[in-house]
């Protein structure tokens, strides 16, 4: 309770200590690059006339060749019973190879523009050291997964398209925001004072899709020092999907200190934070631990 | 569905501790899940409905096919090369990230190529259409001949100048002015097989609020009962009435003129020429 008084310990201090500001925040910073370089090369047409990427994440063309489409949009089309023509459906088999190689949810740490509200929410929850934490059951988004092509299958329509924050983002700040605005609002200030983490790690029902076609990604990042942990929980405060570290920390339930939950997003977050440097980058094969 | 579950145990009377907690975590997301599915199903069946004054694209598929087809991506949007389209934000007066265009606004200037339907990736604006003549974004409809200066008996005309189908989609009717009792009045008529609901006709109108919009098909058009057929029709295609020739009967006093020749006096002198009988003036006074 005293402790409320004092400024909350920031995870980090110590891994910036060590490490340096730029290590400590190394594939952060990385993060945001990618993240804004990718609304970059959106946004360069609309602003500056520079036509490298057309469209949105529900669907783009790239350099006049390359078509993407969304293969969760995909299912919620099929669902509402429309077979769409062979470019959305070749643009969805692109998107679905490349993340089942790389791992589903690198699109929710590299790509998403709703991470960085969310990252916002939940630094600033640390900041405040926000207590209230109503978090809802972490399977909650596969069954909202289900029940958004329940709902297309029922409406006729992409019934989630209407309320979706991550297209919403990404499409209003391309094509102009409007009232989503609001919706967004809700999500950072549910994320900021309802649950921790709410709604990319246990509500929305695009993550928990891919999480499903990332199973088997190669790059993950694992803890080869886990002996040196020093288990300050700097890892796990950061972490948008805690869980996930412990069976490749602690051995808990497995040998291999390879992250290997599909819900990892591959952010790379802990291993800027660890002081110890326990963790790093590398592939789901690599079995090479010092303990 | 999965709230039920815990009554299932057929060996132990008591459910251990770590198993209810599994089950009403379970049912607690199935709920929380399905409810919040439920909820955005409910939403967008509320708002799915395209506010009259907004038109699609193109080759849009029809509204109900639509909604399912489009990934609102804005290619279109991107490729129209007068940015008349827009996507819809939540607010605006069709479904959320759907193209449309208010022809009030900026009308569609119908580009023979049709560049807006060649990035869709899903087909929702068909490729099938591949001229733009046979387009069908709307229906003009002069929907309120109080205010058409037209129909005052001016000659206003612009809708019809500017329709890029002139002539087909609207034509300028004739009719006597009764008011003046001297003038004709050009009605401007729409002609729902040439029409394709660019909304130049809007957009042109000179009122402060249009006398003629573009209005989607099915709102401003009447449909005849499936049983409906029409005499004439009929008679043409068979070559003759299908229930026999109507029955010519004799009429008083009209003995030796030709049937439907009504005229009691055939051989009175036309009114001499220049008077104020001449001409469309009837001569009728109440």
């Amino acid at each position: 309770m005293n402790a409320a008084r004092r400024p909350a310990p920031q995870p980090g201090q110590d891994a910036i200590a060590r490490k340096g500001w730029l290590a400590a925040h190394k594939w952060l910073l990385l993060r945001r690059i990618s993240q804004a370089g990718i609304l970059g090369l959106f946004l360069a047409g609309p602003w500056f006339g520079v036509w490298i990427v057309k469209g949105n994440l529900s669907s783009s063309l790239t350099l006049d060749i390359l078509p993407l489409t969304d293969p969760y949009l995909l299912l919620q089309m099929l669902a509402a019973g429309f077979m769409p023509t062979a470019t959305a459906v070749t643009g969805a088999l692109i998107v679905t190879a490349f993340y089942f190689l790389v791992g589903g949810r690198v699109f929710c740490a590299w790509v998403c523009p709703v991470n960085i509200l969310t990252d916002a929410a939940a630094w600033t929850r640390r900041r405040l050291a926000v207590k209230a934490n109503h978090i809802p059951d972490a399977r909650t988004r596969y069954w909202l997964l289900a029940g958004t092509l329940a709902a297309a299958a029922a409406t006729g329509a992409l019934a989630w398209e209407w309320v979706n924050p991550v297209s919403l983002a990404h499409r209003g700040l391309l094509f102009g925001m409007g009232a989503g605005l609001w919706f967004l609002a809700a999500v950072f200030f549910y994320d900021l004072l309802v649950a921790s983490r709410g709604w990319c790690g246990h509500l929305c029902p695009m993550g928990a899709f891919y999480s499903l076609i990332g199973k088997t990604a190669l790059p993950r990042v694992a803890a080869p020092r886990r002996d040196a942990c020093d288990d300050c929980m700097d890892c796990f405060a950061v972490c948008p999907e805690p869980r996930v570290i412990r069976p490749a920390l602690k051995k808990a339930g497995q040998e291999s200190p390879v992250i290997l939950d599909a819900l990892c997003t591959t952010c790379g977050r802990c291993i800027d934070i660890c002081g110890q440097k326990v963790f790093r980058f590398t592939h789901r094969f690599d079995r090479r631990s010092s303990s | 569905m999965s709230a039920g579950k815990p009554a299932a145990m057929p060996e132990k009377t008591h459910p251990s501790p770590a198993r209810r907690r599994f089950l009403t975590g379970l049912a607690g997301a199935a709920g929380s899940g399905c409810l919040m599915a439920l909820g955005a199903g409910l939403y967008a069946t509320q708002s799915r409905a395209l506010a009259a004054q907004a038109l699609r694209p193109p080759g849009a598929l029809p509204e109900n096919q639509f909604l399912a087809a489009c990934t609102r991506c804005g290619l279109c949007v991107r490729d129209c090369p007068y940015d008349i389209l827009k996507l819809a934000a939540p607010g605006d007066p069709a479904p959320t990230g759907t193209p449309y265009f208010t022809a009030r606004n900026i009308p569609c200037e119908m580009c023979e190529d049709i560049p807006c339907i060649k990035p869709c990736p899903t087909g929702a604006l068909d490729p099938a259409l591949t001229d733009i003549a046979d387009a069908r974004m709307g229906l003009a409809v002069l929907i309120d001949q109080e205010t058409c200066l037209n129909f005052l008996g001016l000659r206003c005309d612009v809708c019809y100048r500017v329709c890029p189908v002139i002539d087909q989609a609207i034509t300028l009717e004739k009719q006597h002015n009764v008011r003046s009792d001297r003038h004709a009045m050009l009605l401007p008529t729409v002609h729902s097989a040439h029409c394709t609901g660019c909304g130049k006709c809007e957009a042109a109108c000179v009122l402060a609020e249009a006398a003629i919009k573009v209005l989607p098909a099915p709102l401003a058009q009447g449909k005849l009962g499936e049983h409906y057929r029409k005499g004439w029709e009929e008679r043409e295609k068979h070559g003759g009435s299908l229930i026999g020739d109507q029955l010519e009967l004799p009429v008083r006093g009209l003995e030796g003129k030709p049937y439907g020749d009504s005229r009691v006096d055939d051989t009175a002198p036309p009114p001499p020429a220049g008077s104020a009988l001449d001409g469309i003036d009837s001569g009728w006074k109440p």
